[in-house]
């Protein structure tokens, strides 16, 4: 047992902490549209990518830098300490790259990687339909053959980003009468056709981060099938377990960065002759948190040091994505109760604590336990494929 | 980076495993319960050949010289039989005489207490004081070169098979009183855990020579303190991995509606919150014991979040396995009450969650981030 980063892990903290701290753009611009933070994020992807530092996680033949592991842990957690933006192309990076990748032709991946890696086209993720949320599955979105084309006609939603997307990560449903795992494909959509259109959803924080994306006799060539028609549901795979894996230590670093404006909150807020920071009941629910965070830190070590060894994550990951929305929750929650009657102000209201930026949080968070794989899901996913109980269906 | 056991590590868990396995089948730990002292000597002598006694003592005075990491390893496996035995409060003393004792006391008591020929006991708590972790009442009374003490300390593991005790006073020390001493009663409690016996100990007038004084002050106790910590929070997990398995087992068995009542989701969400939590607790023992052997330093707040979260888990979770069970789970005939029991009892010992994550407040808002991460 060593919890302890070797030497050259080290001097890959130390390249990556100079390297950012060097040329770090500064907070997103505040106030912007999402048209300006996009274009604010494209720019950095670039930077990103002119130093090798886009797509860390692909293989050096594919224009990735082919970090281990436990590099890409140390590269998200170091991005997000230092509250580094996201790049542009954040679900091309992490979740289309790695598929064509692992699933794409030759063809596929000299057409598609390059232009991912330096976000000059935005990917989107078309799953999710208005009728198919947890239960995938049961997707209605149909392509039909025509020639060496498909015809899709079907709505997604949830979809991030599509206003912006080039490409779309689209399964749908080829083969009706198949048992339905089996009767699926996985398309790569070229979103920039009269056939798609997108709509913002908007959610309960007034902005509109999801789209609803809608195909009316869409086109896509065959050319376009990645990994075979039929095989969509095993493709698809594949790119949640990608997210999943890439998501937990940027997401344990941003909670520590919560974490400490949340004590800094707790020390500011007079509460009782002192501060929220003096109050017992407050003092414990602080310390439960940072108790969490920690084991969650630990955990996705525990995890990481046997995906190494075994080379492909496993169903534990979920208990990772649970604990983070949990602790998220709880931790904006607790911040609310810290401001007191003063929660109740929001962003552009004077008298809004940090600017009403916990209110935004706290509404955000609510997402946490539905977005990438509901709470209730991830629970019957480690019912069934860690505990090995009986499946309900 | 590496988290998990090392090959040595899992050759310790495993013999632990198979030898506690046979020793303290569900007969044999109701017998022990059911007895007098609560005190199995045949088991202790295998414990002690098997070199457990001095597990995480060192080798200069005839223990194994192994880390608290291997020390977390026994203890997990401890739990997960809910084996009555007095190596914890005997690891302790250990551990004591270790960082505090004088060569001559270590030769003295530690040697024959590494090989398991003698067995300590911290006496700690004064009876009718605010039990609080380091902070004792008992006045050290002066009798020439020597101590006499008076009082009654309570809350004593293991009392009937211990030797000596190790008992504080406010003035930081710890003395070495032997059970047999005159002026010294051993008064047992109802514990509500019958598998690990609570004694009061009545101090009469007892006078403790010179050189049965440990030198060691306060200081020196809380490396002791937190070892301990760590050693709890591993058998905490340990009885919340077994009661986890017992429930899944069970779980899958159990059919009503026509169905394994593992199918239905009130009952497998609970199963898996009871996973969280026993993983939580493992992941937050086992990072607080690397931190003991490798970077002390950060040792204080890795124990306090170790015993906090394994104080909650170590009862919770048997708790949840008892609501799986339904009526079965309430009946003395099965076996969870007597992990339910336990881990109530080790919620409340060196400190309850409560104590440790006022201690975890102390440092992180004080600045101080998580250990290891920076």
């Amino acid at each position: 047992m060593d919890l302890t980063l070797s030497p050259s892990e080290e001097e890959f903290r130390e390249e990556v902490r100079t390297w950012l701290q060097e040329n770090h753009p500064g907070p997103e611009p505040e106030g912007a549209g999402l048209d300006e933070v996009m274009q604010f994020r494209r720019e950095w992807q670039l930077k990103l990518h002119g130093a090798g530092w886009a797509g860390i996680s692909w293989p050096k033949e594919y224009g990735g830098r082919g970090a281990t592991m436990i590099e890409q842990a140390i590269f998200a957690a170091e991005a997000t300490r230092q509250e580094a933006p996201a790049p542009a192309n954040v679900l091309g990076l992490a979740m289309g790259g790695p598929v064509v990748i692992a699933h794409g032709t030759d063809e596929q991946k000299a057409r598609y990687l390059e232009p991912i890696l330096t976000g000059e086209e935005i990917w989107c993720q078309g799953f999710s339909e208005p009728e198919s949320g947890s239960d995938l599955a049961s997707l209605k979105t149909r392509a039909v053959k025509d020639g060496d084309e498909w015809v899709v006609t079907g709505q997604k939603v949830w979809t991030t980003f599509a206003q912006y997307a080039k490409w779309c990560m689209l399964v749908a449903r080829t083969d009706p009468d198949a048992p339905k795992h089996q009767g699926l494909t996985y398309f790569l959509m070229d979103m920039e056709q009269d056939a798609v259109q997108t709509r913002p959803l908007v959610q309960i924080t007034g902005e509109g981060e999801f789209n609803e994306v809608f195909f009316e006799e869409a086109r896509v060539p065959d050319a376009n099938v990645v990994g075979g028609v039929g095989n969509g549901w095993a493709v698809a795979i594949t790119t949640l377990m990608n997210e999943r894996a890439g998501l937990a230590f940027g997401a344990i670093s941003q909670i520590q960065n919560a974490l400490g404006r949340l004590s800094k909150l707790a020390q500011e807020t007079p509460s009782n002759g002192g501060t929220a920071a003096d109050d017992p009941y407050f003092r414990q629910r602080i310390a439960q948190l940072h108790i969490e965070v920690e084991t969650m830190r630990l955990n996705a070590y525990r995890g990481l040091t046997k995906t190494m060894q075994s080379g492909i994550p496993g169903p534990e990951g979920s208990l990772g994505k649970w604990q983070w929305a949990d602790i998220n929750q709880d931790l904006t929650e607790l911040a609310l109760e810290i401001e007191g009657a003063y929660s109740t102000l929001a962003r552009g209201s004077e008298h809004a604590v940090a600017g009403g930026a916990w209110q935004y949080s706290f509404l955000r968070s609510r997402a946490n336990s539905i977005e990438g794989g509901t709470t209730d899901i991830l629970k019957n996913i480690i019912a069934e494929r860690v505990l090995g109980l009986p499946r309900l269906r | 980076m590496y988290f998990d056991l090392t090959d040595e590590q899992q050759a310790i868990k495993q013999t632990a495993h198979d030898f506690l396995a046979s020793r303290f089948k569900s007969e044999r730990l109701r017998e022990i319960a059911a007895s007098d002292s609560g005190f199995d000597e045949s088991g202790w002598k295998e414990m002690a050949e098997l070199g457990w006694a001095g597990l995480a003592l060192p080798e200069e005075w005839g223990g194994q010289g192994l880390g608290i990491v291997d020390l977390a390893v026994l203890f997990e496996e401890l739990g997960y039989v809910c084996a009555p035995s007095p190596l914890l409060s005997n690891t302790i003393a250990g551990l004591a005489l270790a960082f505090a004792g004088s060569d001559a006391q270590k030769e003295r008591w530690l040697a024959p207490l590494a090989l398991g020929e003698l067995r300590g006991a911290p006496a700690l708590i004064d009876a009718g004081v605010l039990a609080e972790p380091n902070k004792f009442a008992l006045a050290a009374g002066s009798n020439g070169d020597g101590t006499v003490l008076s009082g009654e300390k309570t809350l004593v593991m293991d009392a009937a098979s211990a030797d000596f005790f190790l008992v504080a006073t406010a003035d930081g020390h710890r003395h070495v009183v032997e059970k047999g001493a005159e002026g010294v009663t051993v008064v047992p409690e109802e514990s509500i855990d019958p598998t690990r016996r609570l004694s009061s100990v009545r101090l009469e007038d007892v006078r403790v020579a010179a050189e049965n004084t440990l030198p060691g002050g306060t200081e020196d106790y809380w490396p002791v303190f937190q070892r301990a910590c760590v050693a709890l929070a591993a058998e905490s997990t340990g009885l919340a991995q077994r009661s986890l398995e017992m429930s899944v087992s069970y779980a899958k068995d159990r059919q009503q509606f026509g169905r394994p009542i593992g199918a239905y989701q009130a009952v497998s969400h609970r199963c898996a919150q009871m996973l969280l939590e026993t993983e939580n607790s493992r992941s937050a023992v086992y990072g607080a014991a690397w931190a003991a052997d490798a970077e002390p330093e950060s040792l204080p707040l890795a124990a306090s979040m170790a015993k906090a979260y394994a104080s909650d888990a170590g009862w919770r979770v048997p708790d949840a396995a008892i609501q799986v069970h339904g009526g079965i789970g309430f009946t003395w005939e099965h076996d969870l009450h007597f992990f339910l029991k336990r881990g109530r009892a080790n919620a409340a010992t060196f400190g309850d969650a409560k104590w440790h994550r006022e201690r975890v407040a102390d440092a992180v808002l004080a600045g101080a981030t998580a250990p290891a991460d920076d």
